[in-house]
């Protein structure tokens, strides 16, 4: 398909958009050549934010609706292949259906950017936000990363293109977007101009991996176990330079557009003296910003520090801005049931990432807010009292607390 | 002490009867107080249309010696290599063992090679490549036991090989367990007989580390990780090749390492003299094996055919392409370059090949209906004589 556009706004403009609409302006900033979508919520406010760009002239994409979510995935991952530069998502069970397509992306070096619209995984019929679904990507090879705002998602869409497409990391790329709290609400962004994005993020340029008459090449040819641990070493190599990458791509963001300027990896908030840090990822570090700020005034040293990017792991930052802590509560939107002290996915990441420093504050895991149960202020001062009466005593009672179930 | 066993068959036609035996190896081990597993070379190959695969038994006096195999795909150091199809004998290649593996490679120093033939010993020891040991070769009389597709052939092949290992490898199994195991898994007196009688039939001829076929098989090494291409992309081959020592001409470009010739247990020949140039079996052919020669003619390169036989099923020209068992051949040699050569001597050569009728009479049995169930009863009748 093919349709005349119009000119894209010269200056950079203040929109009032949601989560997903912000991201569909980043696709169409960054001129995406192949979309799919099949609905299911929340994700499915980006696809529709996305085809009305197109039916309104504003961009020029192939937008193919799919069969399935895994057919989504499929479509993506061939256009990908042939040099087109793609977009999927899908939300919870949605995303767990594509699974058989998004595990074998990585090995293929297929620089797919997704968004999951992070929703609880059925049964029951939950639509509320929980960040398992995403999370089910952490151990296959695919860069992970989470939003807070509906900025951030704007602006990490157009970084996920850049270090995805990078010819040294070609791994697919999943921003993480909280469901109903991000992709749903509607606040001011700034969405730059076309010229800017132009000079940030060049052209995919598969280069002698693109499927094309001209290039003849299998790809993904039928391997025995002779072949496949030098593929997941190719991938470990390509997942370790990502670091460098994202920091490169952070630094001339910051450098074209004025905003993430500071570091890529983890936003430290408070927390340089702090006595007891929270710790977690997405749209709760809204109210937690607010709950340290009045504990603070209250004269109890809290800070909080939220995870950006999951994969690659940024343990050297997650190592500083923690070690210096008595405590430090992670609070999880996921769960890994009967996992060690039965606590969360990241609570457990995170305290194998302090394991081997040589003083290192205790960690609790906090279970909050599944299914889009709310992160309210209450739950803030809660979780912060725990940590302030560890850090105080020296003593854990219990290692793992779910804070607002009923009970 | 342990004993291991290799059985090496073609996927899908063999692959009930090469885990019969190994299974029958370990039920007779068992009669005798020992341990022992049977199991498949893993790989997705035995499933494919006669592709060389393999199954092996181990057999041990304890646990903690059976252990030690029980991680592994292939044991090394096999007491007695069994090929149940003896152009197999020309080497083995999937896509699980890189490059030509001899037959004999995996059977240990002093072991033996164990082929169900037709062939005397020298004739294979044309096929079989040179080890630097002494090993032994037997040739257990008989055709190679083929069925189609998932069908088994109960022709008593699977406990006469048991019954000729008791004989070559009693150290692995003795003649008196085989017989108990076969009782108590197949209840059958016939076929102890059998097993007893290819017991006292089975010859086995030493074979010194000069004899044997001089060529060196074909190998590659696998890449380390850093040397291979990322996103598991595979450069493709090369249109086309012009073709040595013809003048005009085309060859396909093909893949150096692909499976080759060790799948093939027929091949075809091609009269040149009635070939209508139609194109058929070059465009069929899904391995594009043939050559196109400088005068039109298709040439079934030996170096790439597989052996299924599309070209005689497509052929519109009666007795064109014939296939012939693989085993009537001792080389890959250009058919065309022979006819170019002098006429009259291919044609001989062709007119013995095709007229031979214990080579072109074979099948992997999805041709003739009912066929099996006669011939069943006359091998059975031919080897319990």
């Amino acid at each position: 398909m093919s349709v005349s556009t119009k000119a894209a706004p010269a200056a950079d403009q203040e929109m009032l958009i949601s989560g997903c609409a912000a991201i569909a302006q980043a696709l169409r900033l960054s001129d995406i050549d192949v979309v799919t979508a099949y609905p299911i919520r929340p994700y499915d406010t980006v696809m529709q934010a996305v085809a009305k760009l197109i039916s309104n002239g504003e961009m020029d994409a192939e937008y193919i609706v799919a069969a399935s979510e895994h057919d989504q995935f499929e479509i993506v991952k061939h256009a990908s292949a042939v040099g087109a530069r793609v977009f999927c998502g899908s939300s919870g069970v949605g995303w767990m259906y594509a699974m058989e397509a998004i595990a074998v992306t990585p090995a293929l070096r297929l620089p797919m950017v997704a968004l999951v619209g992070n929703r609880a995984l059925d049964d029951p019929g939950a639509f509320g936000c929980e960040h398992n679904d995403a999370l089910c990507v952490r151990d296959l090879g695919w860069m992970l990363t989470w939003v807070d705002t509906a900025q951030e998602a704007l602006d990490t869409a157009l970084i996920a293109y850049r270090v995805a497409e990078d010819r040294r990391i070609f791994l697919p790329c999943a921003i993480g977007a909280d469901g109903a709290f991000l992709t749903h609400s509607e606040v001011l962004v700034k969405v730059p101009n076309k010229e800017k994005v132009d000079q940030f993020l060049p052209k995919y340029d598969r280069g002698d991996k693109m499927l094309h008459p001209d290039n003849p090449i299998t790809i993904a040819p039928q391997v025995n176990e002779d072949w496949v641990m030098e593929i997941r070493k190719q991938n470990d190599e390509a997942m370790r330079r990502a670091r460098g990458v994202i920091q490169e791509a952070y630094r001339d963001f910051h450098k074209i557009f004025g905003r993430q300027g500071g570091n890529p990896f983890v936003e430290s908030y408070m927390a340089e003296d702090a006595d007891v840090i929270l710790f977690g990822q997405g749209t709760l570090s809204l109210p937690v910003k607010v709950g340290v700020r009045k504990l603070r005034e209250q004269g109890h040293k809290v800070g909080f520090v939220r995870l950006r990017w999951l994969r690659p792991f940024p343990t050297p930052e997650v190592q500083e801005t923690l070690s210096r802590a008595k405590a430090v509560g992670v609070i999880d939107r996921d769960y890994s049931f009967g996992s060690p002290n039965h606590g969360a996915v990241l609570y457990n990441e995170v305290r194998s990432a302090l394991y081997d420093l040589p003083k290192r504050p205790h960690v609790i895991s906090f279970v909050c807010g599944l299914g889009g149960r709310e992160v309210t202020l209450d739950s803030v001062t809660e979780m912060s009292e725990i940590l302030l009466k560890v850090a105080k005593t020296g003593k854990v009672e219990q290692p793992n607390y779910w804070i607002g179930v009923r009970g | 002490m342990t004993g291991s066993i290799e059985v090496v068959y073609r996927g899908i036609f063999q692959k009930t009867l090469g885990q019969r035996i190994t299974r029958g190896i370990v039920l007779a081990a068992v009669k005798e107080g020992r341990v022992g597993i049977s199991f498949g070379r893993y790989g997705d190959s035995p499933e494919r249309n006669g592709i060389p695969a393999k199954s092996f038994a181990v057999v041990a006096d304890n646990e903690e010696d059976l252990q030690t195999y029980l991680s592994r795909y292939e044991p090394t150091d096999n007491d007695v290599t069994v090929a149940v199809d003896d152009t197999l004998c020309k080497g083995v290649e999937s896509w699980a063992w890189y490059g030509l593996q001899p037959i004999n490679k995996l059977t240990r120093s002093g072991g033996v090679v164990l082929t169900t033939s037709m062939q005397s010993p020298e004739e294979l020891l044309e096929d079989c490549h040179r080890k630097d040991t002494e090993w032994s070769l037997a040739v257990l009389k008989g055709i190679a036991s083929f069925s189609g597709l998932w069908v088994y052939k109960d022709d008593h092949t699977d406990v006469r090989v048991l019954g000729a290992i008791a004989r070559l490898a009693p150290h692995v199994v003795k003649l008196e367990s085989v017989e108990a195991a076969i009782r108590d898994e197949w209840n059958d007196e016939l076929k102890v007989t059998s097993a007893r009688k290819a017991y006292e039939r089975v010859e086995a001829r030493k074979v010194r580390p000069d004899e044997g076929n001089p060529e060196r098989p074909y190998e590659f090494q696998l890449p380390k990780w850093w040397e291979m291409k990322e996103g598991l992309v595979i450069p493709g081959i090369p249109v086309q090749q012009d073709v040595e020592g013809w003048e005009g001409g085309y060859r396909p470009g093909r893949n150096p390492t692909f499976k080759k010739f060790a799948t093939r247990t027929m091949r075809p020949v091609v009269d040149f003299e009635i070939c209508t140039k139609c194109t058929l079996c070059w465009l069929q052919c899904p391995d594009s094996c043939f050559d196109v020669t400088p005068t039109g003619h298709y040439d079934a390169n030996m170096e790439a055919c597989c052996g299924c036989g599309v070209c005689e099923a497509v052929c519109p020209v009666e007795n064109c392409i014939t296939m012939v068992n693989e085993s009537a051949f001792g080389d890959n040699a250009s058919q065309f370059e022979m006819y170019e050569k002098d006429k009259d001597t291919y044609k001989s050569w062709l007119k013995g090949k095709i007229e031979d009728k214990a080579t072109t009479d074979r099948t992997h049995g999805f041709q003739l209906r009912g066929k099996y169930e006669e011939e069943v009863q006359e091998i059975i009748r031919e080897v319990t004589k």
